[in-house]
Order: structure tokens, then sequence, then C-alpha cells
């Protein structure tokens, strides 16, 4: 049988995903960055490994999220897409007909209008990081409620206050002025959700004409409370997908998929990276004034990878862009 | 006296020649780099726009070259730019950095007034010399722009990345170096014929997205974090709302040339702006008509972040974005200098208007309709 890996490593999260040739979700793993992608990929490649049985052959690998040209250097990857190309692309498949996708990470959150199953236009916040996820694992550790249970709190609200959603620190300091006056958990926790959605549509969402069928995917839409302020503040009924925190993995492994039928052959390097030695190391360019801090990537003392300079001297000798049109 | 003035792109190259062709020298600011950004940010006022951030640190880096007189230009109307020279020259003279400043305001009934201004700067040389310059200087701007269009063109076509980029710097630095308008027409035919030996695709049908939104951060590859290249690189053929030297003929000149300039823009602007709101916000709405007529893929906006008239665009974008029936973007610019997020927004928008070319064209095969080749 033959499986296709999709591989989303995210701020928050990094994400593996294998799907079958109908384009069936098989396994799939959610575990936390912490701030060493490279580790967390090597540890998602092992957990499917130690999963599939071996009569699985994996016939292509698909990469997204910020850290998607780190990972398609370590792993080799045969598409390698922005994030939001992914989500769209795991929403239509899974939910056929979708217009509307709202997505909330860990930091950030987007809008993506779908019409006809195309990518129609789409926003991303931009200056401020109000309403994402982070937040609300803040403001649910500082009430010493775990996130979990943040939703069904939320739920039990019958009167929700009204919280200033602009500015996240403003937010907090509006939360903690009704928590003194009173009112009870519940209710200044809904009146979060409805903050955060108000703010959602009115930064990210702007201008945009949202028609059902709305899903409602990414880490957050693990938050009940979120799911019926917005179903409230839109006036249609939002679907949660199954998969919905790890749809950019969904959607990198069926491009993935789309592109291998294109190309014949996969460049993914094999189950053996899972072992292999990698080492990112750094150094300052003082050929100009920008003073880039190259990072370079190493497997097995061989380099493999360069990146993050302005001028291209020292990536261009390994990276090649694929031309998109 | 030793000039100097902020970059904005490849200005530099125009003004170089105008100062060396009368004989006055000249201190061109490093180019814009991390450093410029934080010396800009440390003296500027935290609200005001990009622009005057990366000027303040190009004065500052000039002066430290030896540069004592700064030429700046000055602006009218509801953008904050026009106020720029007066705001920098305050704060240079706060932090002790002794420079006479010389503003070109852009002349309101008649060319002579921006004379009188460059006078201030020439001394005795004759007006003869001083129109000569002002042309010699003008057809640099001409010739960049002309190596422009055609890397516009070509880049998203390339075989080799990268290859563009190389012969662009190089015709670049050859413009830069004539001394004259024989060594000009010169360097720019042979650069010309450098790029048309560069190996490309013509088989290849790009998406093409026109460019509107602020002139500076249009114009300036490190404010906008080298968008045009980025968008070559992944396959388009970009097309810009404004060159230097059409903002030089109509600005500068009151223009006086006959060549394409924001006119034609500003006219397409109704009945979505009906009059002047600032900047370039009425011709960034007339350019994004123009190029939905023209059947361009989509239209990128890039404004700084706080940039009132091209906030006003922005407002107004989307109504003409369903109007027309052309896909629309707005980049927002600012102190950030990681382009990850920039190109993860590029990349997203690129492959809608990729998937909505292929859906296009396979309805169009499917009818028989006539496809024409764009090259």
């Amino acid at each position: 049988m033959r499986g296709y890996l999709g591989v989303d490593v995210g701020s928050v999260s990094t994400n593996v995903v294998l799907i079958d040739e109908q384009e069936r979700v098989l396994e799939t793993l959610y575990i936390r960055t912490q701030g060493q992608p490279v580790k967390a990929i090597q540890k998602g490649l092992e957990f499917i490994r130690d999963k599939i049985s071996t009569d699985v052959e994996i016939g292509g690998l698909g990469t997204t999220g910020s850290g998607r040209h780190l990972s398609s250097v370590i792993l080799g990857a045969d598409s390698v897409k922005n994030e939001i190309t992914a989500h769209a692309v795991a929403a239509s498949k899974l939910v056929p007909g979708v217009q509307t996708v709202l997505e909330i990470g860990g930091q950030d959150s987007k809008i993506i209008i779908l019409r006809n199953g195309v990518v129609a236009d789409f926003a991303m916040n931009t200056v401020c990081a109000a309403g994402t996820g982070s937040f609300l694992d803040q403001q649910a550790a500082r009430l010493n409620l775990p996130i979990e249970e943040f939703g069904p709190t939320a739920l039990k609200s019958t009167t929700p206050v009204r919280i200033a959603g602009r500015c996240s620190v403003f937010a907090e300091s509006d939360m903690i002025h009704k928590q003194q006056m009173g009112h009870n958990l519940s209710d200044i926790l809904a009146g979060l959700c409805e903050a955060m959605v108000r703010n959602y549509l009115n930064n990210v969402g702007k201008g945009k004409e949202i028609l059902g069928p709305v899903i409602f995917q990414g880490g957050v839409a693990a938050n009940v409370g979120i799911k019926r302020a917005f179903e409230k503040s839109l006036g249609l009924e939002v679907i949660i997908p199954e998969h919905f925190n790890v749809m950019g993995a969904v959607g990198a492994a069926v491009l993935a998929k789309e592109e291998v039928t294109k190309t014949g052959t996969t460049k993914f390097k094999g189950f053996k990276v899972a072992d292999a030695d990698f080492k990112a190391a750094s150094f300052e360019c003082s050929d100009c004034p920008n003073l880039c801090e190259v990072i370079e990537m190493s497997e097995a003392e061989k380099i493999i990878a360069r990146w993050n300079d302005k001028c291209g001297k020292w990536s261009n000798a390994v990276a090649h862009r694929k031309k998109i049109s | 006296m030793k000039v100097t003035f902020p970059h904005m792109g490849y200005m530099y190259i125009c003004l170089k020649a105008l100062f060396n062709y009368l004989d006055i020298e000249v201190v061109v600011p490093p180019m814009p780099s991390k450093r410029t950004l934080s010396l800009g940010t440390q003296h500027s006022p935290e609200f005001a726009c990009l622009p005057l951030k990366i000027n303040m640190g190009n004065f500052m880096e000039a002066y430290e070259k030896g540069a004592d007189t700064i030429v700046m230009a000055g602006g009218v109307g509801p953008c904050r730019f026009g106020y720029y020279a007066q705001v920098q020259r305050e704060i240079l003279k706060d932090i002790g950095i002794n420079m006479k400043m010389v503003v070109l305001e852009p002349p309101q009934k008649h060319i002579s007034e921006l004379l009188i201004k460059v006078r201030e700067l020439t001394g005795s040389k004759s007006w003869f010399d001083v129109v000569r310059a002002i042309r010699f200087a003008f057809n640099k701007a001409c010739a960049v722009d002309e190596v422009d269009r055609i890397v516009h063109k070509i880049r998203p076509r390339e075989i080799e990345t990268g290859a563009v980029d190389l012969v662009l710097a190089e015709a670049i630095k050859w413009i830069d170096e004539a001394q004259n308008k024989k060594q000009l027409d010169e360097v720019l035919k042979q650069a010309k014929n450098e790029l048309a030996s560069i190996e490309v695709d013509y088989s290849r049908r790009p998406i093409r997205i026109g460019i509107v939104g602020e002139i500076y951060v249009i114009l300036e590859p490190f404010v906008n974090l080298n968008v045009e290249k980025h968008l070559g690189r992944m396959g388009v053929e970009v097309e810009r709302s404004i060159y230097l030297s059409e903002w030089i003929n109509d600005h500068l000149f009151m223009g006086l040339l006959k060549m394409k300039g924001n006119k034609s823009a500003r006219e397409l602007a109704p009945p979505y702006v009906n009059h002047f709101v600032g900047g370039h916000g009425q011709e960034t709405i007339g350019s994004t008509v123009k190029y939905g007529k023209e059947k361009y893929d989509g239209v990128i906006q890039l404004m700084p972040f706080g940039c009132m008239p091209e906030i006003v665009a922005e407002s107004i974008l989307p109504t003409v974005s369903r109007e027309i029936g052309i896909p629309t973007f707005s980049l927002i610019l600012d102190e950030h200098s990681g382009d990850a997020g920039v190109i993860t927004r590029l990349e997203a928008f690129v492959d809608l208007l990729a998937r909505k070319k292929e859906i296009n064209d396979e309805t169009k095969d499917a009818e028989g309709a006539f496809i024409c080749a764009d090259i």
C-alpha cells in the first residue's frame, strides 16, 4: 500500500499526518515544537515509522507551516507550500463545498474564502497577535483553569459580560476589572470568547463575504466557547472537522500526492532521517552592514542547506525555488 | 560643500549624475541596511511612517562619511511627507548634527521655482549647464527604468534562478558609472544585449500582477523586502504603477514631457475616489482599475504602516476588486526585517491566482476560444 506524509511545522506545534491513496487520514500526530523544530520533526517521523505496518510504502511527502523550508531540507519534500494554501486544500477535501474557513492557531489567525473549491480571497493577521491561541492559554493559566475546561465553562454562561477585545493587554485589564466587580467566571470567559470573535471578524475578516458552510479549524477550534461565539455572531452553523488541529499537515500530504502524480518519483529521504545526525550552526556574515545571521544545516558533517541571508550569496548555492505559475 | 540625499531605490544614480555633472561633490549614503533602520528608528518619532525613519538613517550615515548639505524633496497635501524635511532638520539639530538642508518643493506654478532651488546648490554654474545636468540625470532614470521593465518580463521566465539578478546588478553599476550621454547609450545597449542573452523559457505564460501603492515602498527594495524579486522568482511577471522617471516628470517637471504619468491613473479612479486624497491614494485605485481592464491576474498594494492616503485606498479596494473582478492583496510594511511572513502571504496570493488562471484556461480551452500568447 502507498501512503503520503504531510508535515506541518508551526510555531507552537508540529503535526504529522499519513494519508492513503484515497486521501483518507490514517495516522495523525500533534506534538509541541518547543523551540526545537528539528527534534520535533524527527520525533514525528519516528512515531509514524513505529505505527505503520511494513507493507506501507511512502509515496511522497509535503511540508507546510513556518518551518516548511527547514523541514523540506531535512526530510526531502515533494511539495513545500505555505499554510494558507495547505489549509484551504485540506478543508475542501474533507468538507466538500466549504465556502469559508476560519482558522485560529497559536500565533496567527487567518480567514480563507473559497468559491467552487478554489481560494478566492484570504487574510491573515498582520501587526497584532491579539486573539490567538497563546492569549487564551495565558488567560486560562492566570485563572488557574486547565485550557480543556475553558470552553465548557464558557458555555455555562447566561449573560456574557462585555470585554474589550481590540488589544490583549486591554482585554486582560478589562477582565480583571469585571472579575473584581463580582461577575462570575463563566460569564467572563464567555465575554472573552465573544470579544475574540468580534476582534477576529473586524480585523481578519474585514470586508469578506462569509457564506456557509463555514468550518473552523486550528488548535483553538477545540474551544467550544469560541465555536458558540462564532455561531452567535455569524448566525450560521460552524462545522469543526474531525482533524481540525492537523489540517495543515493533511493539506501538505494531499499536495505532495498531487505533485508526485506529476513527477513520478518522490524526493523523500526515507525513515532513516529520524536517526540521522543534524546540526544547525550559524555565523554572522560581515560583508555588508546588514550583518545577516546565516544558518547552516549539516547532516553527518556535510552542509545541506544555508539560509537567512539577504543577498542570497550563501543560500543560492543550495536552494532552488520552484516557479508557481 | 558635500551634498547628500535620502535613498529611494535607484534614485541615487540620477542625483549622483546630476551633481557630478555640475562639479558638486556628492556623498551617496550607504545602501539602506539594518544599521540604517536602527539609527533611523532610534532618532525618529515612533508614530512616523517608515520612509521618514529610513531617511534619517541615510542622513546620519552620510554625515559620518563627511556630507554637510542635504537635498530633500518636499511635498504638499494631506500626506505627512510634506513635513518630513522640517521634522528631520529639527531632529538633526537636536542630536548635534550640523547639516544644511535644501528642500526641493514641487513647483506650484512654474518649473522655474524648482530651478531657483537648484541654483542655491549650483552657485555660479550657467543655466545652460544646469538644464543639461538635469537632462542627463533624467536620461539615467529612463535607462534604469528601461532595464527594470525588461527584468520584470524575463525574471519569471529565467531557466536558472538568479541569472537575471546577476546581470541586473551589473547593468545598474554600468549605468551609474556612465559619464556622459554617449557612454550611457552604450552601456544601456550592452545591458540590453546581456539581458537578451539570458536563457529563458518563452513558452511559460506567467501570472501577471500589478504593483500599486505608495511610491517610496514601491521603489525601495530594502523596505519592501524585495517583493518584485520574490514574485519574479515565484514565476510572476510584475508591472508597477509608477517608475522613477515618471515620478520625476510628474512631480518635478510638472508633466512637461509627454510620457505616461499619473494623470491617466487618476482619471480612472472615479467613481471610487473622486478627488485627491493625498499621496498616491487616488493613483492606487486608478491603477487597480487599469490593471483590471488590462486583464492582469491580480494586484498587490504596498503601503507603509500608518500611511493615511493608502489606508483610504485600502478600504476602497475590496469594492473595486469586486466590481472590476480582479483579486487584490494589501501588504503593510513596517520595521520588520524578517521576510518569512511576507513570503508566506505572497505565495498564498500567487497560489490563489495560479489556481484561478488554471480554471479559466481550462474553460477557455474547452470552448475552443482563442488564447493569446503574451510575448
